[in-house]
């Protein structure tokens, strides 16, 4: 039998693209949702819990299967080939824990896919010619097309997830005392692993003056994301949304000393080991098989 | 209001007109509705079985539940979500339904997890392997359809309306159970051995989630003359044998009972006693996850309770808020 090599494995190969970040994302948080499952505080829970990974997964397979097949990548990739952020690996903790990750990140999500998905529109402007020149049209670089189109789907459950997540915030915060200091423990625990999101990923680096191009060639070019714009749209959010709910914004670093950039990087927390054993045993257990 | 309270409004003097129109909108095959008169023991049939059939659903999530985060690919994860997701969502018609009745859904929670109310028996069995979820989805999933499609006929106006949506999605779930246990039977070896156990394991507990022979049912007889119910139990089961022994041909498995066999002069399918003793101790609480079962029912709910405080005390300054500024 011949092992083999790590090179000529496609998964371990597989490039790290944008698609591959975000669809990790997905695919880690809606993991860690179905933890919840049967444990939920009430049966309307229960519903949107279930409904918000099930949201996710849908983007993950999407995302992962613009990179490869989905279910090598997700179930035959170790540890350090996973390039989500931190953030989403963390452990479901309390309900205020895990509404307090939905919120950080269902607001990153949302306002990513928002610039995304403007690009999409932006590149389905008609252009007179166009119909009657699809040999020569620009080709657009593969992966932010697809990346595109699927942001103009996701932008409406990434909405009603943010909302979802804002909701409870503001129930928990301005609910009872105990609740509130939970709520509170909660957004600050979690608040070091919310820099991270705002590296910039390889492929969507932002396009300084993107414009000002498009007004020159009616193109939107390559999707570039504005990432300082990004976070600080998304603090802006936040806080908003944390000042409601009686809560003070945290206030430590955004970015601990070593796990700025860790997740996308393959170096991730300790649980997330763990999380993937789970995840990964009965399809590894069952070489070839399908399902 | 309670249930108690709602039963006992009606005890005091009932005008035989309103017991002659109830009598004569079963006849008629109408419907009850809500604010219908009706029978203490009727309203308390039903909040007794639309409850325990809330409770199922809701205990439900947990075998299958187990799986979400081992399920062998993202699409039966994505099938699993979906499915642990509709039960959540029937649970929640059902206690609807039952507060219909002048039940009430905390007070109903309570007795699920106090062990005063029952859930089907299916439940208390375990999920050792993915097979078990196909399985689920073939027989427990097709048993409930027999016994619900004609519930969408029963006599009460939204516990029939809930069943006629909660079939739909049933029938689904059976589809996608079967499909699973297709796909593992054209697999590998370990598959294929591994559908077959699976399939010993539940035929039985499936053949019980028909309830006890007619000779040992006692609430069935009212239940049918109240068209509650619509056919017994063994009428029930063996529609469930019929319709399942070609499924398991197709399949390519085998059934576990060694008395099954087709009877040509019935046309229906003869098959083997089930182990009742072992019903009536899993029903009585010492079946293999009983205990479990309801553990994680009152965890969830007790871990919960700071959730639903908040959410509570967040209404209410919210509408407090509402009227200071009306009255502002």
């Amino acid at each position: 039998m011949t092992e083999p090599s790590a090179a000529e494995s496609p998964v371990a190969a597989a490039p790290q693209t944008p698609a591959l970040a975000l669809g990790d994302d997905a695919l880690v948080l809606s993991h860690r949702l179905g933890e919840w499952a049967g444990h939920a505080p009430v049966l309307e829970e229960e519903v949107a819990l279930a409904n918000i990974a099930l949201d996710l997964l849908g983007q993950a397979r999407v995302l992962l299967s613009l990179v490869g097949n989905e279910d090598e990548l997700a179930y035959l990739r170790e540890e350090r080939a996973f390039c989500n952020c931190q953030l989403v690996e963390q452990p479901n903790g309390d309900f205020a824990h895990t509404i307090a990750r939905q919120l950080y990140f269902s607001t990153y999500q949302r306002l990513l896919y928002e610039r995304l998905a403007s690009a999409a529109v932006a590149d389905e402007r008609p252009t007179p010619l166009a119909p009657l020149t699809p040999l020569t049209a620009p080709a657009a670089p593969a992966a932010p097309a697809a990346l595109t189109a699927l942001a103009a789907k996701a932008v409406k459950e990434v909405d009603y997830h943010q909302d979802h997540a804002r909701q409870w915030t503001l129930r928990l915060g301005d609910g009872t005392d105990v609740s509130h200091a939970r709520m509170q423990a909660a957004c600050g625990n979690l608040w070091r692993f919310t820099g991270e999101m705002f590296q910039p990923l390889e492929g969507l680096k932002g396009l300084e003056g993107r414009e000002e191009l498009e007004e020159l060639d009616g193109t939107a070019g390559d999707a570039g994301i504005d990432w300082a714009a990004l976070e600080s749209d998304w603090l802006a959010s936040v806080t908003s949304v944390l000042r409601e709910a009686t809560l003070t914004v945290p206030e430590g670093p955004r970015n601990g000393a070593w796990s700025a950039g860790a997740g996308r990087q393959g170096l991730h927390t300790e649980p997330f080991g763990r999380m993937l054993a789970e995840m990964q045993h009965l399809h590894r257990s069952h070489p070839g098989a399908s399902w | 209001m309670t249930a108690r309270q709602a039963g006992s409004a009606s005890t005091q003097t009932t005008p035989p007109a309103l017991h002659e129109h109830f009598d004569d909108t079963i006849a008629r095959d109408q419907r009850i509705e809500p604010r219908d008169w009706m029978p203490d023991g009727y309203r308390k049939t039903l909040i007794r079985q639309v409850a325990q059939h809330a409770h199922s659903e809701i205990i439900g999530m947990q075998p299958e539940g187990e799986w979400i985060t081992r399920a062998p690919s993202l699409r039966r994860k994505a099938i699993l979500f979906a499915k642990v997701q509709d039960e959540a969502g029937h649970g929640l018609y059902l206690y609807s339904a039952a507060e219909t009745l002048g039940a009430d859904r905390a007070d109903l929670t309570e007795r699920l997890i106090e062990g005063r109310q029952k859930y089907s028996s299916i439940f208390n069995y375990p999920t050792p392997t993915f097979a078990d979820v196909g399985v689920i989805g073939w027989f427990v999933d097709g048993a409930a359809i027999c016994n619900q499609v004609p519930l969408c006929r029963s006599s009460y106006g939204p516990y029939a309306r809930a069943m006629v949506r909660i079939c739909k999605e049933e029938s689904f779930h059976q589809r996608q159970g079967y499909e699973l246990l297709m796909t593992m039977m054209r697999g590998t070896d370990a598959q294929r051995a591994m559908v077959q156990d699976a399939v010993n394991r539940w035929w039985w507990p499936s053949l019980m989630m028909f309830g006890p022979p007619d000779s040992d049912s006692p609430n069935s007889a009212q239940s049918m003359a109240w068209k509650i119910k619509r056919h017994s139990n063994d009428e029930l089961r063996q529609r469930f044998v019929d319709m399942t022994v070609p499924q398991a041909e197709k399949l390519g498995v085998t059934l576990p009972d060694p008395e099954l066999r087709y009877d040509e002069e019935r046309g229906r399918y003869d098959f083997g006693t089930p182990d009742w003793a072992e019903l009536k101790r899993v029903i009585s609480g010492e079946g293999p996850c009983n205990t479990e079962r309801v553990a994680r029912r009152r965890a969830a709910h007790e871990e919960g309770a700071w959730v639903r405080e908040a959410a509570v005390a967040h209404a209410a300054k919210q509408a407090a808020r509402a009227q200071n500024g009306a009255a502002a």
